[in-house]
């Protein structure tokens, strides 16, 4: 499979163009006519291998405004960080490595965490910029997502007075993916980084329409409201403030409590649905 | 497959004398928790414990067999297991949870495992899932509703609560026994069942109910090489006894048969939905 950030996206028609050819008729023609071809030299392996280690995404990471505690979530999956810096070419970060300049290069993935301030002007150019360099970016946990406990700022602080509009990414640029919660887990931000390095696109879809404004109130809703709960309490274990408290098999969100991270409505098992084939494969270890 | 995927299946009772008499089918839930708990597979699992309201369960994090037992019997009545997920890590610092649900609380766990979005180092804690059969369920007034308005047996009073061959029957603590026809309950269901695709929590490691066996029998459906290796070693142990599950109309047939109901009313309800502009999880 051609890596994905290389991909360049489809139209529908196009994709069912490919799925035809790739009907057993079809296919078995092609191997016909490619098999001639098998014989590559041992250089030129080696060649395509070096390719392939080259190919390795480029990664950007940039913090807008937030607490970085999304960045330290990243980190905080000690046991693979290895690997997962080891699948990436990680060339930018702007709080572990004292960098300022958002780069001129092209990225392949860009995470941003942080919601974006609207009266600072340097963070309003680099999101802009940064979503023009980038094939593909992630809005990293709460804030950048939907703006979290950013979105109680409203100005009239020291250093900067006029600071007061904290926005999604989404709300300036178009978001690939976001990865809600205060912080987002570990563990959700090392398999969205694996999935696009693995082109692993059934993971990623999902997480297409989990970019914007968030609340305790989606439960309400788009969960309840659309007749969908089912009382299994996961919206209130995932709350970071212990906001919800489960009432008769619904859940209540206490609004002084609710930061507006989006974690609830994202770990919902009605907001979207994986296939019993991914569980299967993924996390039962079943074929 | 309306069935999902699994290694085995069959009929199977617990040895147990206390379980037989505490648990609502053949006691495999309880059997098997408390044997994962006394072989470490588990440090403690998440149940449905009766409180001081009876028939309104909450969730509870139980460490020890008594505990266990404490909490067998089906309750038909929303008990929303998950939110003790991170009590059992944080709170009892357990390791290695397990749980039981229905499919609904047990694709919530997998989809946590998935995509842990508010759920920090709790996808490997997860040890053990065990599931149960299950075809609908009630909101608290709506289950007081059923039991009070067409048993008209006072909540306080019932002792055991099934479904059974098309009847929801309720046994009083004075020993009387009251049958009313499951149709009746419909309108008590809680609306977001009607779109639930799975009767037998095809995601748990083991699955387990009362369709398929005859009464005091459970179906036991070990799914993953954990739920395999857990139900293989109780049987070692002489915890339950098993048979092969009956083939015929009472058996496989009846359990296709309404996994397959189940998986149709999904469908259709979805489409449904779909129709009149309502969205389905996406
Ligand atoms: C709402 C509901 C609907 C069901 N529908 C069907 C059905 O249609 N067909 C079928 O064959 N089986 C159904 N079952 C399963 C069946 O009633 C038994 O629970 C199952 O066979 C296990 O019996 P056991 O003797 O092995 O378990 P036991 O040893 O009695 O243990 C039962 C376990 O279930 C837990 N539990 C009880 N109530 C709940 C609840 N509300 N939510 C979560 N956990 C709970 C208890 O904490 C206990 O650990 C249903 C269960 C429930 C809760
Ligand atoms: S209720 Fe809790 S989890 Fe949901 S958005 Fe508010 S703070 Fe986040
Ligand atoms: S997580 Fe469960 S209890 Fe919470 S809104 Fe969703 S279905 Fe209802
Ligand atoms: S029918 Fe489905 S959604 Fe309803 S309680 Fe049973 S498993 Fe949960």
């Amino acid at each position: 499979m051609s890596p994905f950030w290389k991909k360049e996206k489809k139209s529908d028609a196009e994709n069912i163009a490919e799925m035809q050819t790739a009907s057993p008729a079809a296919a078995e023609e092609k191997t016909d006519a490619a098999q001639p071809e098998i014989t590559v030299k041992p250089a030129e392996a080696e060649a395509e291998v070096k390719e392939m280690a080259a190919a390795k995404p480029k990664v950007l990471t940039a913090v807008m405004s937030g607490c970085t505690g999304c960045l330290i979530s990243l980190v905080d999956n000690y046991d693979i960080l290895l690997d997962l810096l080891d699948a990436i070419d990680y060339r930018y970060e702007t709080t572990l490595a004292d960098v300022r300049q958002i780069p001129d290069d092209q990225m392949d993935i860009a995470i941003v965490h942080g919601s974006i301030c609207l009266q600072d002007k340097r963070q309003v150019d680099d999101i802009r910029k940064i979503r023009q360099n980038s094939t593909f970016l992630v809005a990293m946990g709460g804030c950048a997502s939907s703006g979290c406990v950013t979105r109680y700022s409203v100005g009239g602080q020291a250093a900067t007075p006029s600071h007061e509009s904290f926005v999604p990414v989404a709300n300036l640029v178009k978001v690939d993916f976001a990865l809600p919660g205060c912080p987002t887990g570990p563990e959700v931000i090392a398999n969205t980084i694996l999935a696009a390095v693995g082109a692993d696109l059934e993971y990623l879809k999902p997480l297409a329409e989990l970019a914007g404004f968030a609340c305790g109130c989606d439960l309400l809703t788009k969960i309840i409201g659309n007749g969908l709960c089912i009382g299994c309490g996961t919206c209130a274990m995932s709350c970071p403030t212990r906001a919800i408290d489960m009432d008769y098999g619904r859940p209540h969100v206490n609004q002084e409590l609710c930061i507006k991270c989006g974690a609830c409505y994202a770990q919902c098992p009605r907001s979207f649905e994986p296939t019993f084939e991914m569980i299967e494969k993924r996390v039962m270890g079943v074929e | 497959m309306v069935l999902g995927k699994y290694l085995d299946i069959m009929t199977v009772k617990t040895t147990d004398k206390t379980l037989q008499k505490y648990s609502q089918d053949g006691g495999i839930v309880s059997s098997l928790l408390i044997h994962a708990l006394e072989t470490g597979v588990i440090e403690g699992a998440i149940v449905a414990m009766p409180t001081d309201e009876p028939w309104n369960p909450e969730p509870y994090v139980a460490t020890t067999p008594e505990e266990i037992i404490a909490a067998a019997g089906t309750k038909y009545v929303l008990c929303p297991l998950n939110n003790a997920l991170k009590i059992a890590a944080r709170e009892n610092g357990l390791d290695k949870i397990g749980m039981v649900g229905m499919h609904c609380l047990t694709y919530a766990v997998r989809k946590m495992q998935l995509y842990p979005f508010g759920a920090r180092h709790l996808p490997n804690k997860m040890a053990l899932l065990l599931g149960i059969f299950c075809t609908e369920n009630f909101s608290y007034t709506g289950i007081k509703a059923i039991v009070e308005e067409l048993h008209k047996v006072n909540i306080e009073h019932v002792q055991k609560m099934d479904v059974s061959k098309g009847k929801m029957i309720v046994t009083s603590n004075m020993g009387e026994r009251v049958e009313v026809p499951v149709k009746l309950t419909h309108s008590y269901v809680q609306p977001g069942c009607y779109i639930c695709p799975d009767l037998t929590a095809r995601t748990a490691d083991i699955s387990t109910g009362s369709i398929g066996s005859p009464d005091g029998w459970s179906t036991v459906m070990p799914r993953t090489k954990v739920g395999k290796d857990l139900f293989q070693s109780a049987v070692d142990m002489g915890l339950f006894e098993t048979k092969p599950i009956d083939p015929g109309k009472f058996g496989m047939e009846m359990l296709t048969r309404l996994a397959q109901n189940k998986w149709d009313r999904s469908e259709k309800t979805r489409a449904e939905r779909a129709e009149i502009g309502l969205p389905n999880p996406f």
